[in-house]
């Protein structure tokens, strides 16, 4: 079967999918991390695939904007992880519990 | 033709990386699949067209982010990432989730029928050429105000994770106890 932006859409989701499960199932403050990577991914391949397929530039610009965003998010939380691992020689999200009861 | 070989090939590996990277309890594991999704969604970016986003892939993703990612992986020097033991209304919920997903998914692929079925004719969309000037002309503002994130972001990474040094926690302590002293002398 030829590929189609149908094809495109069906792959992003099962990706975006995956990636919102390892979220949920990820206790380490990392592999969430990465999961959210993974899914902003996903996002980026149909902005790729609308892009192709009628012919526009604006959906791969909004790729970089997006690319731009996650390069941001990457310094800064690690820089929060490390700080976190400072003071709990832990990344589980789990022990993040200082403003509970 | 050889564009529908490399779709199936690159799609099965970009599912099974991720796959490798939910499963995976050991960061490292997970990192190295997640380079791998990040690849074959480069090549699946050549496929469509877009050659300018497809290598800014590999250098932004591949290159630099997974760079910093794997660093701060043996910085910390973890343990294995004991998944699957969390509150148990956990498992419903990704399962729910998931098969919403799923049948989005699903639901996509039956009603984007009215979209087009072929690829546009213009194919210099993707070129760095048509890209440069769309994001220089129409775009000149957002861009603008991502480079003020960026600078944002830099700084704030430094702040956040600079280690305050001995003379900085000694003058901390002794402003401190200063206070304290003032607030007693006014009583």
């Amino acid at each position: 079967m030829e590929p189609n932006l149908a094809t495109y859409l069906a792959l992003s989701g099962i990706l975006f999918s995956i990636g919102a499960v390892g979220v949920i199932f990820k206790r380490n403050a990392l592999g969430m991390f990465m999961c959210i990577e993974l899914m902003l991914n996903a996002v980026n391949l149909t902005f790729v695939g609308f892009s192709r397929y009628y012919g526009d530039t604006t959906g791969q610009l909004f790729v970089f904007m997006v690319m731009a965003v996650a390069a941001c998010e990457a310094a800064v939380g690690l820089g929060i992880f490390i700080a976190f691992f400072r003071n709990k020689i832990s990344i589980d999200v789990d022990d993040a519990s200082l403003l509970r009861n | 033709m050889v564009t529908t070989v490399f779709f199936y090939i690159f799609a099965g590996l970009a599912i099974a990386c991720a796959c490798s990277l939910v499963y995976h309890r050991n960061p490292l594991y997970s990192a190295i699949s997640l380079i791998g999704v990040f690849i074959s969604l480069a090549c699946l970016y050549v496929t469509l067209a877009a050659p300018f986003i497809a290598v800014t892939q590999i250098l932004v993703y591949a290159g630099a982010i997974m760079v910093l990612v794997v660093f701060v992986i043996m910085l910390l020097n973890l343990d294995d990432d004991n998944a699957f033991n969390r509150l148990k209304y956990l498992y419903g919920v990704a399962v729910v989730l998931g098969l919403a997903l799923m049948t989005q998914t699903f639901f996509i692929f039956y009603a984007v029928l009215k979209t087009p079925q072929n690829p546009s004719t213009n194919t210099t969309a993707g070129l760095t050429q048509s890209i440069g000037e769309t994001m220089y002309t129409e775009y000149l503002l957002p861009v603008e105000i991502v480079g003020i994130m960026l600078l944002m972001a830099i700084v704030g990474a430094v702040v956040l994770s600079r280690r305050l040094n001995q003379p900085q926690i000694e003058l901390m302590k002794a402003q401190e106890d200063f206070e304290t002293f003032q607030e007693r002398n006014e009583y």
